[in-house]
């Protein structure tokens, strides 16, 4: 069944003919998740340090989000921004929204992985490094962040490809990305199977690499000690 | 201001709950079955056969590395294609989130079990429990506790990604968002604001309870110690 699947069933002139169409929509998934995983991390960065310096009011704000932002679907953001805001003349283009949703979405997700990691750093080493005499922003700098990063990068790593994949919903807000390509060709030529096999390549070309490489990193931290709480 | 009548007019309400109750019926019943087939898949990931090792890794990983999306793609799709069956779409995604909940629950659960100190095991064994006793009395008990928070936390994950079934043709709560909006298109026109905050907002109202209970229930099992 597989055999005649393969050999009978595809077409794979078609395929050939397509690839062009994925490697635009593939460049469109990269700079979209690129754009919204680097705003999440600055955004996830200053909420986790509002939290951890426990700045008054911007705690509150930031408890807000982080709860808004962690229990409500991407797509449910997107429909409100893209279709919701512009009601009241909020113009936002279709990728500015992909953008501004992503990185809603990541940043409470991003502030909970580096929250982590700076709760684990252990107590005596912020209080060794102000009886040395280091300032606060050396402090930061020299002794908790490092231990900190090393803590959360797993975290981190399951969101950059938790985030990656999460842009497939952007199909729906008619970007044209990986989705929204096979969709189209699914429309057109009713070849679901040929467009639903370079989707999947497609995302494995993405996101296999990424995957590997983490895990690499993770190792790699692991190997020297870091990470495992018992610095 | 006036669109936002529109959420209350005739049965609008009614069939605004009516659709997050298919989303949350997808959810539920995909839940259940993770529930069960991730403590079985859990148990059988320690296990210490390499081929049954591999087999639940590449299964793991295949589910978790390609979007949910596409996997509903692929079932509503290219699986009726395929074997020339027909699957509702609401069957198809419930499949879908089934399968790729035991594949994140089962990791959870294989999480939690290694990560119990081995002389638990060992001290076991060393009373004379067979392996089912073991892991009745010693093991899960212990296991539970470690898993539940994030467990939790996946079962939110799992009712917000029902909202991506509205995009292989399930009539939820967002189809018919968009059927209230599109009806009133004249009557009120802002109603796309009103209509899409509201069901951000019921989204909201159902993950954020689950979520707060993840996280009273690890600081509940912090204070004592566990």
């Amino acid at each position: 069944m597989v055999a005649r699947f393969l050999f009978e069933v595809m077409d794979y002139q078609f395929i050939v003919n397509s690839i062009p169409l994925y490697v635009k929509a593939m460049e469109l998934t990269l700079i979209l998740s690129f754009w919204g995983i680097l705003f999440s991390i600055v955004l996830g960065c200053i909420c986790a340090m509002v939290d951890y310096f426990k700045i008054p009011v911007l705690k509150t704000v930031v408890k807000v989000y982080v709860e808004i932002s962690r229990n409500t679907p991407l797509l449910i953001q997107l429909f409100f921004l893209y279709y919701g805001l512009t009601q009241f003349g909020v113009r936002l283009e279709g990728e500015t929204c992909a953008i501004i949703g992503l990185t809603f979405l990541g940043g409470s997700y991003m502030a909970e992985a580096l929250r982590s990691g700076l709760d684990a750093v252990h107590k005596t080493q912020v209080e060794s490094g102000l009886s040395i005499g280091l300032t606060n922003w050396q402090l930061m700098r020299y002794i908790i962040l490092p231990q900190a990063c090393a803590v959360a990068v797993p975290s981190f790593a399951a969101n950059v490809i938790f985030l990656l994949k999460e842009t497939s919903v952007v199909s729906a807000i008619a970007l044209a990305d990986l989705m929204f390509v096979a969709k189209d060709l699914i429309g057109m030529y009713y070849r679901t199977s040929e467009a639903l096999l370079m989707l999947v390549v497609a995302y494995l070309i993405i996101l296999l690499p990424i995957s590997i490489l983490f895990s690499y990193l993770e190792g790699r931290l692991r190997q020297h000690g870091l990470g495992s709480g018992n610095i | 201001m006036d669109s936002a009548l529109v959420i209350f007019e005739g049965a609008n309400l009614t069939r605004l709950l009516g659709g997050l109750l298919v989303s949350l019926r997808i959810a539920f019943l995909a839940v259940l079955f993770s529930l069960v087939g991730g403590v079985l898949f859990g148990i059988l990931m320690n296990s210490k056969n390499t081929v049954v090792k591999v087999l639940c890794r590449v299964f793991l990983e295949s589910v978790r590395i390609i979007p949910q999306l596409v996997w509903l793609f692929i079932f509503y799709f290219e699986m009726t294609k395929v074997f020339h069956i027909h699957i509702d779409a609401e069957v198809a995604s419930i499949i879908v989130f089934s399968l790729w909940g035991t594949a994140e629950m089962g990791d959870l659960v294989r999480g939690a079990i290694s990560s119990l100190p081995q002389h638990q095991r060992e001290s076991g064994f060393a009373l004379g429990l067979t392996k089912i006793q073991l892991y009745h009395y010693v093991i899960l008990p212990q296991a539970v506790r470690r898993l539940l928070p994030p467990a939790i936390n996946l079962v939110t994950r799992m009712i917000k990604t029902t909202s991506l079934v509205v995009l292989i043709g399930v009539i939820e709560v967002l189809k018919i968002g968009q059927q209230v909006i599109e009806i009133s298109i004249f009557s009120a026109p802002n109603a796309a604001f009103w209509v899409y905050g509201f069901i951000f907002f019921l989204y909201f109202i159902v993950c954020w309870p689950v979520s707060l209970m993840a996280k009273w229930l690890e600081n509940y099992w912090a204070s004592k110690g566990v």
